[in-house]
């Protein structure tokens, strides 16, 4: 039955918590099923906990989508008392139910164990990973079945609605937001309350609100997994911006790699409808506003505003020059605002606690916290969310738990493509939109790819390119063939082939790329090749005049070699080597033949005495 | 797919023009590509010229043109992978295949696909193998697992 006022969703609520009251502190077991943890098998282990437990009800077993900490997947909670369990596989389903839910002991082998102090760590509260965060709006994450409404009731759900809704005015809503600093987080940055603002003054009595989740960086996931694990924290910060704007339909555009996404969103609506927190007269509030998914077909540029909205319309997703913005004139030339999904997610937490409150949090010109996906070269794999303004050596070193095998960081990736890496000597950048910018680099939606001392640059700058001259849809001539001048520029210097000059001709068009092209993406294409370009010269320069990889990375600069003092000659990498290069018998050290090399890397990877040597 | 199918298809979307995308992604999910025939019949039903619902069909990365594998390998080329090998691996494949991403062997086996990011970077490099993930790949694994070697645990997604 639908709900016919907020006296009626507080009571909802109220017997919701009652009924969990009631059933006293439960022993339960919650299990991350979200993508990252699914790839490390968390299906496997769902099914076992599923068969072990049967329909004792005794114990409760909660499904959740991303806890954030995607290295240890699958991660398994104990409640009440909170033991974290990490790499789980279904053969350890039965001790755990046995030892830690029946009984309370806690399996040693399952922690978590510092590298650091190399100590074990029983609770999640206690891990360096999670301790240092500010999980304002990812950390629900956790406690929430994404399927179950309830969940988020009794969170505290739909309470900022009701304010909105029924203390505030649009103009209210819209100054909050303006007054707490929210910048969009997608990519831009532009602040969210001046667009909702023109979005409300535009003329039209049709206006649209669009939640942007095709998340297109290679790298980033943050909002796959807001969108998997707290649906209707989007959905209610989208009916608060279109009742502030004045919008009564909205879209979800979701990317077509994003099954699990676009399932529970789907789910998500359909229970918001039925609860009449959708659908028309939303609490007997007079405001309507209903919603609609549609799944991207995999083009990176879909992302960009314009561009995705053509794509709804059905058109291949080609931006389109915005000398008229798109809350003036966006979808189906309507007014039309649309933000990405954790700039959604964090529409409730202000309205809720308030502009002063959330404002407190950040910097200067970026407030609130930034959701980051800290990749690559680290040990601590995961999404965090910090406060904006903390140190880059605060996220790598204390929160990701530094570079792996004792190796020495040299960059880190923030922006997607259309960002730039930047070095060790800027470690104590303080995170925020516009220090990255100045930086060179951007933030991007969140992605923070980190490089070691084994990482080509020139090689990620041809990286990037690859993807830009794939992903450019073609409109525009600088950004089309731009790209691609820049990737056969690379191409050429990673293959040795480079010449005098190739750098300042890469600079020239850089410059030219992002000055002439059309939409953002095309502005920011030439940024992963100039900021490397700023920082790392000298590789590029050791590519071009001493055709030398100082990483070791591209193929046709390396050769392999085997150290015959350190090779016990086991044969494994005879056996492996795909084109028959290496020669060497029983207990004499063997050895390259480089003609016949394809540098494939294979003999490295057997060799148990780490006997082969790259240079 | 039967001329029925696609009526089934075109009238859930109400046979609206807009909905050009989405009537191709159910196609290409009943018939794993884009027939031509279908589309000639699309484009009649729907009278849009076939040369749009081309350039559709070859703008999104999620279409193809030509009827796939029994096998589909996707190598994950975001940038983490990246960064963690995913180019030994793609190559090893290409190798062992003797296919470019985006191609079918002769056999009609196995299809090698690329995508630019799974967002299961802490799996890196990622290799899909009929859905199912295999994360932390290395030359070596991923020619045993093609080979279906049964060490290789398989991870559901």
């Amino acid at each position: 039955m639908p709900l016919k006022s907020p006296d009626e969703l507080e009571q909802l609520r109220t017997k919701i918590l009652e009924e969990r009251k009631a059933q006293g502190e439960k022993k339960g077991i919650v299990l991350c099923t979200g993508t990252g943890c699914r790839g490390a098998g968390a299906s496997e282990v769902f099914d076992a906990f599923k068969k072990a437990l049967g329909k004792k009800s005794a114990i409760e077993f909660k499904s959740t989508c991303c806890h954030g900490f995607c290295e240890r997947g699958p991660i398994t909670i104990v409640e009440p008392l909170g033991i974290f369990y990490q790499g789980v596989t279904p053969a350890d389903v039965p001790q755990i139910i046995a030892e830690t839910v029946t009984k309370g002991q806690v399996i040693e082998k399952l922690l978590y164990r510092d590298p650091a102090t190399g100590q074990t760590i029983p609770t999640e509260k206690a891990i360096p990973f999670y301790t240092k965060q500010n999980r304002l709006v990812f950390g629900n994450n956790r406690h929430l079945d994404p399927t179950r409404i309830e969940d988020y009731m009794a969170m505290g759900g739909y309470k900022a609605l009701v304010k909105a809704l029924f203390h505030m005015s649009p103009e209210e809503v819209i100054e909050e937001i303006k007054r707490s600093g929210l910048r969009g987080r997608g990519g831009g940055g532009f602040p969210a309350g001046r667009k909702w603002e023109s979005c409300r003054k535009a003329h039209g009595d049709i206006k649209y609100v669009i939640c942007n989740c095709d998340e297109g960086d290679p790298g980033a996931y943050m909002d796959r997994s807001l969108m998997e694990g707290n649906p209707h924290s989007v959905l209610e910060g989208m009916l608060i911006g279109a009742y502030a704007i004045g919008s009564s339909e909205g879209y979800v555009y979701v990317r077509n790699e994003y099954p699990l996404a676009v399932k529970n969103v789907g789910i998500a609506i359909e229970q918001a409808t039925k609860m009449g927190l959708l659908g028309k007269d939303i609490l007997g509030s007079g405001f309507d506003f209903s919603l609609v998914i549609n799944k991207g077909g995999g083009a990176f540029v879909a992302g960009e505003s314009s561009a995705l909205m053509a794509s709804i319309e059905g058109y291949v997703a080609e931006p389109r020059a915005k000398h008229i913005h798109m809350t003036e004139s966006g979808l189906w030339e309507r007014p039309t605002n649309l933000n990405n999904v954790e700039t959604w997610a964090n529409v409730p937490v202000i309205i809720e606690k308030g502009a002063d409150w959330y404002a407190s949090i950040g910097t200067q010109g970026s407030k609130g916290t930034k959701i980051f996906s800290l990749v690559g070269k680290i040990n601590n794999t995961g999404l965090i969310e910090v406060p904006m303004g903390m140190t880059l050596r605060e996220i790598v070193y204390d929160i990701g738990g530094g570079i792996p095998g004792g190796k020495r960081f040299k960059a880190v990736q923030t922006g997607g493509p259309s960002g730039g890496c930047i070095p060790e000597s800027l470690l104590d950048l303080p995170v925020d939109f516009d220090e990255l910018t100045k930086a060179g680099s951007m933030m991007g939606s969140g992605g923070m790819i980190v490089m070691d001392e084994s990482t080509c640059m020139v090689d990620v700058a041809k990286y990037f390119m690859h993807f830009l001259k794939d992903e450019s849809c073609g409109k525009c001539t600088s950004c089309r063939d731009g790209t691609l001048r820049m990737y056969e520029v690379l191409d050429a210097i990673t293959k040795g082939k480079g010449k005098e000059g190739d750098i300042e001709f890469l600079e020239e068009i850089g410059w030219m790329t992002a000055e002439a092209s059309l939409c953002a993406l095309g502005g920011s294409a030439a940024n992963p090749v100039l900021s490397t370009i700023r920082y790392f010269r000298d590789e590029y320069e050791a590519h071009i005049s001493a055709k030398r990889c100082p990483a070791g990375v591209c193929t046709e600069l390396i050769t392999f070699t085997i150290d015959p003092k350190a090779c016990i000659a086991c044969g494994k990498c005879r056996k492996g080597c795909p084109t028959e290069a290496i020669t060497g018998e029983k207990k004499v050290p063997h050895k390259i033949v480089q003609a016949k090399c394809i540098k494939c890397g294979t003999c490295r990877e057997v060799c148990p005495s780490d006997a082969v040597k790259v240079a | 797919m039967t001329g029925a199918q696609l009526e089934n298809i075109l009238k859930k979307h109400d046979y609206q023009k807009s909905s050009l995308l989405a009537i191709l992604q159910d196609v290409q999910a009943l018939d794993n590509y884009l027939p031509r025939k279908t589309l000639e019949a699309m484009s009649q039903r729907l009278q849009v010229p076939l040369t749009q619902i081309y350039y559709l069909a070859t703008f999104y990365r999620a279409f193809s043109l030509t009827p796939r594998g029994d096998h589909l390998v996707t190598v994950c080329t975001g940038t983490a992978c990246h960064v963690k090998g995913a180019a030994t691996i793609l190559n090893t494949l290409e190798r062992e295949l003797a296919v470019q991403p985006g191609e079918t062997t002769s056999d009609k086996k196995y299809t090698l696909e690329t995508v630019n990011c799974l967002g299961s970077c802490a799996l890196a490099p990622l290799v899909v193998l009929d859905g199912h993930y295999h994360g932390r790949m290395v030359g070596t694994k991923v020619l045993s697992l093609l080979k279906g070697d049964k060490k290789d645990a398989s991870k559901k997604s």
